[in-house]
């Protein structure tokens, strides 16, 4: 892009700034090798086992099994649990963004290590604290018992577990996104008489949408598939508090190895949703970038 | 305390921020303290050191330290790949970082030993060649480097975007070759990002349960690790045994994460003085 | 927004957890190896009570492993009924919850087991090593597979099944312990649950034989590979009673104590007897059994609570840390 671009504005400069922004043709190709070579091994191969077993017993069984009552339920289910906790943890992580990286205080290190913690916490132990919390043996569960309200083995406690293991996702994207951003340009906006609030939606924002969309899909992402955590305090009652990963192991421990394959499949589908989303808003950038390129350069002939 | 006094917002964002941290991390890892405190300085001492949960350490920590660097330098590599050049389904490879966070990590796991079992597609030819990777310490690095693939991507992808070119093009202006640019100019901006997402999937490897317990094996002082040792502890109804386990854990990793964040800050530093 | 947030997420939770109004539901608590024996008996049952009473019935089901399950019960699943896999489960509720009373076990016939099982080898068709007994595993190159019992419910059954024929055939504890010892060191990988060790043998293709419960095995026969596998009924096994319960005070809170009752009752019937036999668990009614003996050989069967005196102890002195099991493996 900004080959083109510089090559339209000073063609002096084209042999330096072609060798400047990218390598000679050989390591290019080596380098997508590599990196393809290794996305092949990892991803691609278990991707098409996933595939592959799912529809080993024909495009039938493959559909029947998504379109099954239990199924359904637990596509709903898993839609709730990340409707609510990517929401949570955007307006959280653009708050910590906001105030770990436009602020100095002490202990700064100490919140952002928090924050990661959640990452590092073991699904089993992530369920266990808020069994341990919200449990009828627990601090709050004499409580909730008495006013009848259930947290743990109910939709609630999906959507807890839910937002702690993707807790982090939102502010550790922009975090180091907005380190290297500085706050150069929001202390001209506010000089410039811009409020608080219109700085950051007219000029924060928009530098950091690609970190912030980043951050929404892994969140999202891992917000439907988890399911250690979620396993612990769901309760696995069928049709009320399965989420999809948990119903994959659920086919899976009935034998019903196509089935299981089958639902797995559709998460990686419902992921990939979230990223044509983000192709979609790549394109249109890209596009609306290319046009104002073409204004500014029809512009300078003129 | 705060430096820069022109930009609002200070008090409402690090209060939300702060509040949101204590009502889901801090005080339910609170109530796990507390469980594990219960059971009296000796018996947590005993519980932790036992050459069984030692051993447990070891590989818990060391798989996922070398599953981090291997994430580490391939996903600055797919990351470099996927920003600066094009290549025909850039769009597909680009949206397939994603699935390990997509995949349950119970089917990833049961792939995974589908793929490298002795009967599987890797497996047949890597155990003629001698190497045995599922039921060893390698199908547990394998599951954890799949697990934590997208971090080191994703952290380093919209860095990489939002680098100016200028810089290059006038390193390149004032005689630089393009290893000395990439070593003097790249890099140094990539840090922190580069931390990050080894941080991020350091931590999400040590403490990963879902994919790996169906491939290592879990044969004890072996392939087993931590986590597994926790769920044992909970089958016996040993709540606080299984606390302390998952404390111990938390110690580490805070302790690594709190380095890791501190030597991201102090290369900020070192790059914004010099 | 703490508050906004939390009453978001509490009404979200309550209108879903909220039962319609018209149907009761009643929660059936039970382990990984019932799915599909509950699966045709709650279809069967909801049919037999709206016959009797006209009422519409919910049954849910909820399984996973044992441990995990009874745990859930214990910290507040509300479960109506519970079938678990041993009677030490349903003990920890009543002592750790109080909902139920301490000699729940005499409540129902049989110490409240409709169905049994045992412990039996799955082998690859032909037997190809040709193994008939316990002692046949312990053969140098025999590898066993047989999840961890450290995780998995079924995997002490097998543990047990084993040292008891040890013990009645070499006479004494450190000769049972001996034979444990060796078993372990044939087992390649300890998965940690039954079904996962299914899986690795029958789909990775991984060990000689399966040490499986007696329905799993057959059910693997017949939904995995039929023709592909052979069942072997050792000399000497355990009788695994999976108890079954009402959880009395979560029943009267639902008001379904009516139904709970009669639901596990139901199991006792000819009619719920057969459907635990069609599911290849061992009936208990003398005549029911009878009409299934082909599926059932007679095998020497011994009790827990002869053998190890009782499930606590056995838990004690060969599972928990420190136990048996523990000294097994060294460090290396």
């Amino acid at each position: 892009m900004s080959g083109v671009m510089s090559s339209l504005s000073t063609p002096g400069n084209v042999v330096v700034s072609r060798r400047a922004v990218t390598e000679a043709a050989w390591l290019r190709g080596l380098l997508i090798a590599l990196a393809l070579a290794f996305l092949g091994v990892f991803l691609v191969v278990p991707l098409v086992l996933v595939f592959q077993e799912a529809f080993s017993k024909g495009w039938q069984a493959y559909l029947a099994a998504l379109t099954e009552p239990d199924a359904w339920h637990a596509v709903k289910l898993t839609l709730i649990a990340a409707g609510l906790a990517v929401p949570l943890n955007v307006v959280f992580g653009v708050a910590a963004a906001w105030s770990l990286t436009k602020f100095h205080f002490r202990g700064k290190q100490v919140l952002i290590t928090l924050i990661d913690l959640p990452f590092a916490v073991s699904p089993v132990i992530a369920g266990l604290i808020y069994v341990l919390v919200f449990g009828s043996r627990g601090w709050l569960g004499p409580w909730l018992e008495e006013h009848n309200l259930s947290i743990i083995y109910a939709v609630p406690g999906i959507v807890l577990a839910t937002v702690f293991v993707t807790f982090p996702f939102v502010a550790r994207e922009l975090i180091p996104l907005m380190q290297e951003q500085g706050v150069s340009q929001e202390e001209a906006a506010l000089t410039l008489g811009a409020s608080g609030w219109q700085t950051f939606r007219r000029v924060t924002l928009p530098s950091i949408k690609w970190g912030l969309l980043y951050g929404i899909i892994l969140c999202n992402a891992r917000a439907m598939g988890e399911f250690g955590a979620v396993s612990v305090v769901s309760g696995h009652i069928r049709g009320k508090t399965n989420t999809l990963p948990l119903h994959v192991e659920i086919l899976y421990n009935e034998y019903q190895f196509a089935a299981a394959f089958a639902v797995a499949s559709m998460l990686a589908l419902l992921a990939v949703v979230t990223l044509v989303a983000k192709s979609f808003l790549e394109f249109k950038h890209q596009r609306d970038r290319e046009r104002a390129a073409h204004a500014a350069a029809r512009q300078e002939v003129s | 305390m705060s430096r820069n006094r022109v930009i609002p917002g200070f008090g409402l964002s690090l209060g939300y921020a702060t509040l949101y941290t204590s009502l889901i991390v801090f005080i339910p890892l609170a109530a796990l303290a507390a469980s594990g405190i219960s059971l009296g300085a000796e018996t947590f001492w005993a519980v932790v050191s036992h050459p069984q949960a030692v051993a447990s350490y070891t590989l818990s920590f060391g798989a996922s330290l070398v599953a981090a660097l291997i994430n580490l330098i391939f996903g600055l590599l797919v990351a470099w790949v996927l920003v600066r050049y094009t290549f025909p389904g850039k769009r597909i490879a680009d949206a397939l970082v994603d699935l390990p966070f997509a995949l349950p990590t119970a089917v990833a796991g049961i792939a995974l030993t589908a793929l490298y079992g002795r009967n599987g597609w890797f497996g047949q030819h890597l155990e003629s060649w001698g190497f045995k990777v599922a039921y060893a310490p390698a199908g547990i690095v394998v599951a954890l480097t799949f697990i934590g693939l997208p971090f080191v991507v994703r952290t380093v992808q919209p860095v990489l975007e939002g680098l100016e070119r200028e810089l290059e093009e006038a390193a390149a202006s004032l005689g630089a070759n393009r290893w000395q640019t990439f070593r003097r100019v790249l890099l140094p901006a990539l840090v922190p990002a580069l931390l990050t997402g080894f941080a991020l999937s350091f931590a999400r490897a040590v403490g990963e349960y879902g994919s790996v317990v169906f491939i290592s094996g879990n044969m004890p002082y072996r392939t087993e690790i931590t986590p597994l040792l926790i769920y044992s502890k909970l089958e016996q109804y040993d709540y606080a045994g299984a606390s302390a386990l998952g404390m111990m854990m938390l110690v580490f990793s805070f302790v690594l994460l709190l380095a890791i964040n501190g030597l991201q800050y102090w290369s900020l530093r070192r790059r914004g003085g010099g | 927004m703490k508050f906004t947030r939390f009453f978001v997420v509490a009404a979200l939770g309550l209108a879903l957890s909220s039962p319609a109004l018209a149907d009761r539901e009643i929660l059936n608590v039970s382990y990984d190896p019932t799915r599909e024996l509950y699966e045709a008996f709650n279809k069967d049952f909801i049919k037999h009570w709206q016959e009797e009473t006209g009422e519409t019935l919910v049954v849910r089901q909820s399984h996973g492993g044992a441990g995990k399950q009874t745990r859930a019960v214990i910290d507040g699943l509300e479960a109506d009924v519970v079938t678990l896999a041993l009677a030490y489960d349903i003990d920890a509720i009543a002592e750790k919850t109080g909902k139920i009373p301490a000699d729940w076990q005499k409540r129902l016939p049989n110490n409240s087991a409709p169905y049994t099982s045992t412990i039996v080898f799955l082998v690859r068709k032909g037997n190809p090593k040709g193994l008939t007994d316990w002692d046949d595993l312990v053969k140098p190159g025999i590898e066993v597979i047989t999840p961890n019992p450290k995780t998995s419910g079924g995997a002490r059954w097998n543990y047990l099944a084993a040292w008891a024929y040890a013990k009645q055939k070499y006479g004494s504890e450190d000769a049972a312990r001996d034979f444990i010892t060796k078993l372990y060191q044939q087992v390649p990988v300890l998965d940690s649950g039954a079904r996962g060790a299914t899986t690795t043998f029958v789909q990775r293709g991984i060990g000689d034989v399966l040490l499986a419960w007696e329905n799993e095995a057959l059910l693997a026969i017949n939904e995995l590979g039929k023709g592909e596998f052979e069942i072997v009924v050792p000399s000497v096994s355990i009788l695994a009673e999976p108890p079954v319960t009402v959880i009395d005070k979560n029943a009267e809170k639902h008001g379904t104590t009516d139904v709970a009752k009669a639901y596990l009752a139901y199991l006792y019937t000819p009619v719920g007897q057969k459907l635990a036999a069609e599911n290849y668990y061992r009936p208990t009614d003398p005549e029911v059994a009878r009409e299934y003996a082909d599926l059932f050989p007679e095998v020497n069967l011994i009790t827990v609570d002869s053998a190890f005196g009782g499930w606590r102890e056995a838990q004690k002195t060969h599972f928990n840390d420190g136990g048996v099991f523990d000294h097994i493996y060294q460090p290396r």
